[in-house]
């Protein structure tokens, strides 16, 4: 996995588990597979395994990943992640974010949602098209 | 070996005290270093952190207080606390005449539990070849030589003096890759000292600072992420900052801006700044930690001579 760490800003662990939570959003991990060990990825993206050990326990707790007694880490099942309620709990302070940036910038609500399903839209023919690229 | 298991402690050093020519270099330095972390030193220039592990490499001896290193007095018995220690310093202290296979062998002969494979195979990593005279390699790849012959015995206990001081940043880069696999051997211990703090946070278990021979403050990265904040405030001009306390302290200016240090986060109990509004948290970088913790220091030394001079 090559996974950027930024040395400014968010906490290591946090960046770590949100490039695995957008990988398996965008169903680069698909559940079932398997992730890096603890140790190989912490020697790979030089920091301390502890800190490595703490994002994913958080996926853990989240039914992002899950541990198998056979050893390994892999992507769970989606009826064992969470429910939606609390994924879109995750969603709140990006979308702080986003509403903090339309508001700086004069947009207006109806504005802004009407950009993000512009958005959804470009993204998704993008996503097709990558696809029919590969095939 | 010579070391009990039930020891925890791959480094214990309790009120160590060392001065030069009569000058304070070690002013009662407590410090323990569980096995199987990675323990940082951080510190401006002169604090203190070559002496202190000089002590523990034996080569000084302590004037007042103890130093053990997997159990035993480095001082006193050198030789078979060394020989489970792998040591790598700024300095470009190699023998320069030597060829990298000559230097091998002679640390092979040393240690009793150099292993020839990991030498080889890290020979390899680093595109060392035995022929070359270390004269003639670049700093970088001196520093990689010096790195190979630190840990091919794979010591107990790896000491890193400011290992990565002037080199690129690929060598840097394989300087942490070996402090993560050392520690990722169960059970051994790194120190790593250095002015580089991006690399300090990202490798350690606990960090200490080190200033004016004085251990001001030990943390674990993660308590920083958790518990600490960095706020910032929109004053008046004619605002004075609160005095530094345990709490709060490394007021910042910048025009009408203040930015200070939280040390609990969730500590709500009194306002910090009633007559200004907050306008940003953010997270505190190991960076704005260590200088709001250094000139806390000095600024408390100066309030002291302040009223010692007016008694």
């Amino acid at each position: 996995m090559q996974i950027n760490i930024q040395s400014d800003g968010l906490p290591i662990y946090q960046q770590i588990a949100n490039q695995i939570r957008y990988r398996i959003a965008a169903r680069n991990l698909k559940p079932g597979d398997e992730v890096p060990s603890i140790r190989s990825l912490a020697e790979s993206l030089r920091v301390n395994p502890n800190t490595v050990a703490r994002a994913y326990r958080e996926l853990e707790t989240e039914g992002m990943l899950e541990k198998r007694r056979t050893k390994g880490t892999y992507v769970a099942k989606q009826d064992h992640q969470q429910s939606i309620r609390q994924r879109a709990q995750q969603l709140e302070p990006h979308l702080d974010t986003l509403i903090m940036y339309a508001v700086q910038l004069g947009l207006s609500l109806d504005h802004v949602t009407e950009q993000l399903r512009e958005r959804i839209e470009v993204l998704e023919k993008r996503r097709t098209k990558n696809k029919e690229d590969l095939a | 070996m010579t070391v009990s298991s039930d020891d925890k402690l791959a480094v214990e050093v309790t009120d160590l005290k060392r001065s030069f020519r009569g000058k304070l270099a070690l002013n009662g330095i407590d410090l323990k270093i569980p096995r199987g972390t990675i323990q940082g030193l951080v510190g401006l220039n002169g604090a203190g952190k070559t002496t202190l592990i000089r002590h523990l490499i034996g080569s000084l001896k302590a004037e007042k207080g103890q130093v053990k290193v997997l159990g035993q007095n480095p001082a006193q018995d050198p030789e078979s606390v060394l020989k489970q220690v792998g040591y790598m310093t700024e300095e470009d202290s190699l023998p320069k005449w030597m060829r990298v296979g000559e230097l091998i062998d002679f640390c092979r002969a040393i240690y009793p539990t150099w292993d020839d494979s990991y030498a080889k195979e890290l020979a390899e990593m680093f595109s060392l070849s035995r022929q070359t005279k270390l004269k003639g390699l670049s700093k970088g790849q001196r520093a990689r030589a010096g790195l190979l012959v630190a840990i091919a015995h794979r010591p107990l206990l790896l000491v890193l003096d400011e290992p990565s001081s002037g080199l690129d940043p690929i060598a840097r880069s394989d300087i942490l890759e070996a402090v993560i696999r050392t520690i990722s051997d169960d059970g051994r211990t790194v120190l790593f000292s250095s002015h580089l703090l991006d690399e300090v946070d990202r490798v350690c278990d606990h960090i200490s600072l080190l200033h004016d021979g004085k251990i001001l403050a030990t943390l674990r990265p993660e308590d920083r992420d958790d518990q600490m904040q960095e706020l910032t405030y929109q004053a008046a001009l004619s605002w004075q900052p609160p005095i530094d306390t345990d709490r709060c302290f490394g007021w910042r200016r910048s025009g009408l801006e203040w930015s200070v240090v939280l040390v609990q986060r969730d500590d709500t109990s009194t306002p910090i700044f009633p007559e200004a509004t907050l306008i940003e948290r953010g997270p505190v970088s190991l960076q704005r930690w260590f200088e709001a913790r250094v000139s806390r220091k000095s600024s408390i030394s100066v309030h002291e001579s302040v009223a010692n001079g007016a008694s």
